[in-house]
């Protein structure tokens, strides 16, 4: 049966990937990772300013699909603000959001990122939504360094 | 798009879609739209009829066995090597060695031929417009024998420069491996005058005849390169089957690459003599079932002929650009003034993943990404395309899908 692919590229999706929110380098930053797609070519960089324990400001830079661009817009936009404690839960609701364990997406921290939750049809593009998110997390938790979804 | 049009270059496309199973289907409920041609063809039922005879009736070891069958599997191979040499109008068939696919046969010769014969500060020339597999054997070449890789540059159209590429070729190169037709662009080489111009200069010459060989009559010993190689699976045969040809001579004089059953003529602890070529290059139980398919599928486009099926292309190549063109926002890659069925491309402001995904719902297989030729991307400073590429059963009908499909995906992102 054919999906609507308006379940994919939803109106907000399409906005953020045609006018990314905090695409910028981030001066002050003390933390920044790439990530990488081998096999499609993406790329990002993710730069944060933590202080105190919290996301004192977040941007990305980078290019890829309209998916991987949102998703990285509306990741900054979800975190700007919030406890790393509370960025480690966003990050696990949006997993659960893209594995297809939440299919109406009802994770109580996603907000806004539920528009991803047409992507777990598209099994090949649930890569470029997770790309962002796996290098935030590497930033998060490890030293820094690169992140390949391979 | 009446019937009768279809058949302006002498090929009956409808019948011919008849013979393709995989064509018969629907795709998210649309009929598929298969264009994704240059990274692999559908297969006729001919080929599928071939493989599967050879594993009902004649399936056992070649080269071996005395019995019934293994004489029938042993015939049907071998015959499988003529048709390959016809197909490629070798000299012989012993010049015909079967390997994995392109991949392989190149690799081959860099670690046969090349490790023989390249000694440090020896060059090795290649093409800009080159496949990954074309460019990454010579790299491990060139770090392991010291000797240098040098890239004759393309221009805005995607055509090699030839007067810089004859400026490359000088008395310290020893191989020049170029691609007869482009994957990523379509770009056709004038490579039979490129050879002559390496052998001026004392090089061997190798030709990757991958995007080559399902669209056009290929002629070895009209083109006099040394190595010439195809990959079975995208002339409408099986994965897993490819074809090295050589020059006889240069064949004979290369040492061994993989030792096994079948490469050799004796062995004792202290010392193996090895088979004559192609055995010599061919160790253990070789990919006989996908051999015989090969030939399948290879009497099967020598049936429709060459000459029609690039004909047919080009008339849709011809329809498809002008088509594209039309299309807001959309920039060709690749305009050579010699090209193949390829129609790689850019929509304004849309990345071609996103492209892809939105035909694919549509039905319509395209390739969207870096084609395994990153340089070529970089080149036109791109990191993906997004490429439509055909084949003979291919229809303007499949073309206007495309260019409807595209509207769609401004649609979304409009």
């Amino acid at each position: 049966m054919s999906t609507d692919i308006r379940d994919l590229y939803q109106q907000v999706i399409v906005d953020h990937s045609k006018r990314p929110r905090n695409f910028r380098p981030l001066e002050g930053a003390n933390r920044k990772v790439e990530g990488f797609n081998p096999l499609c070519g993406d790329k990002i960089t993710i730069y944060l300013k933590i202080e105190n324990g919290v996301v004192a400001d977040i941007s990305f830079e980078g290019s890829g699909c309209a998916i991987s661009t949102a998703s990285a817009s509306l990741l900054t936009e979800s975190l700007k603000g919030k406890s790393l404690a509370n960025a480690e839960a966003v990050f696990e609701d949006f997993h659960r959001l893209l594995t297809g364990l939440d299919p109406a997406g009802e994770g109580p921290k996603l907000g806004k990122l539920a528009v991803f939750s047409g992507v777990c049809d598209y099994p090949t593009r649930v890569k470029c939504a997770t790309l962002p998110w796996h290098t935030l997390h590497a930033a998060l938790t490890g030293d820094g360094g690169k992140v390949s979804t391979e | 798009m009446s019937a009768g049009a279809e058949t302006a270059a002498g090929l009956d496309v409808w019948r011919i879609r008849e013979d393709f199973p995989a064509l018969r289907q629907t795709v998210h409920g649309h009929p598929l739209v298969y264009l994704d041609n240059a990274a692999t063809s559908q297969k006729p039922r001919a080929v599928l009829d071939a493989i599967m005879r050879f594993y009902e009736r004649d399936c056992a070891n070649v080269h071996r066995g005395v019995h019934q069958l293994s004489e029938r599997s042993t015939a049907a191979y071998e015959g499988a090597r003529e048709t390959a040499r016809q197909f490629l109008n070798a000299a012989a068939p012993a010049e015909i060695v079967f390997t994995r696919g392109a991949t392989e046969s190149i690799n081959l010769v860099a670690q046969t031929y090349g490790r023989a014969n390249l000694r440090a500060g020896d060059e090795i020339l290649i093409s800009g417009l080159e496949h990954h597999s074309n460019i990454v054997p010579w790299q491990l070449l060139a770090a392991e024998k010291g000797a240098i890789l040098r890239v004759a540059p393309i221009d805005d159209r995607g055509e090699i420069v030839l007067e810089e590429y004859r400026k490359l070729l000088g008395p310290r190169t020893r191989i020049v491996a170029l691609a007869q037709v482009s994957n990523a662009l379509g770009t056709i080489n004038p490579v039979k005058e490129m050879i002559a111009q390496a052998h001026a200069a004392g090089a061997v010459a190798l030709i990757d005849g991958a995007q080559a060989a399902p669209h056009m009559p290929v002629d070895v010993r009209d083109l006099d390169c040394d190595f010439y190689a195809f990959s079975g699976h995208k002339v409408f045969g099986p994965t897993g089957i490819g074809v090295l040809y050589g020059k006889a001579s240069l064949l004979d004089a290369m040492p061994p690459w993989q030792g096994g059953g079948d490469m050799i003529r004796s062995v004792t602890f202290e010392r193996t003599t090895f088979n004559d070529p192609p055995y010599k290059f061919e160790a253990g139980t070789p990919h006989i079932a996908g051999a015989i398919g090969l030939a399948a599928a290879i009497d099967y486009v020598t049936a429709i002929g060459l000459d029609r099926v690039a004909a047919w292309e080009h008339e849709l190549l011809v329809y498809g650009t002008e088509a594209l063109e039309r299309v807001p926002g959309l920039r060709l890659i690749g305009t050579a003034r010699r090209k193949a069925a390829v129609l790689s491309f850019v929509l304004e402001g849309v990345h071609p993943h996103d492209v892809a995904t939105i035909l694919d719902q549509q039905g319509i297989a395209i390739r969207a990404g870096h084609h395994c030729a990153q340089p070529v991307m970089e080149r036109f400073g791109l990191t993906a395309t997004s490429r439509a590429s055909l084949a003979f059963y291919n229809t303007h009908g499949e073309i206007d899908a495309l260019v409807e499909g595209l509207g769609k995906v401004r649609e979304i992102f409009e």
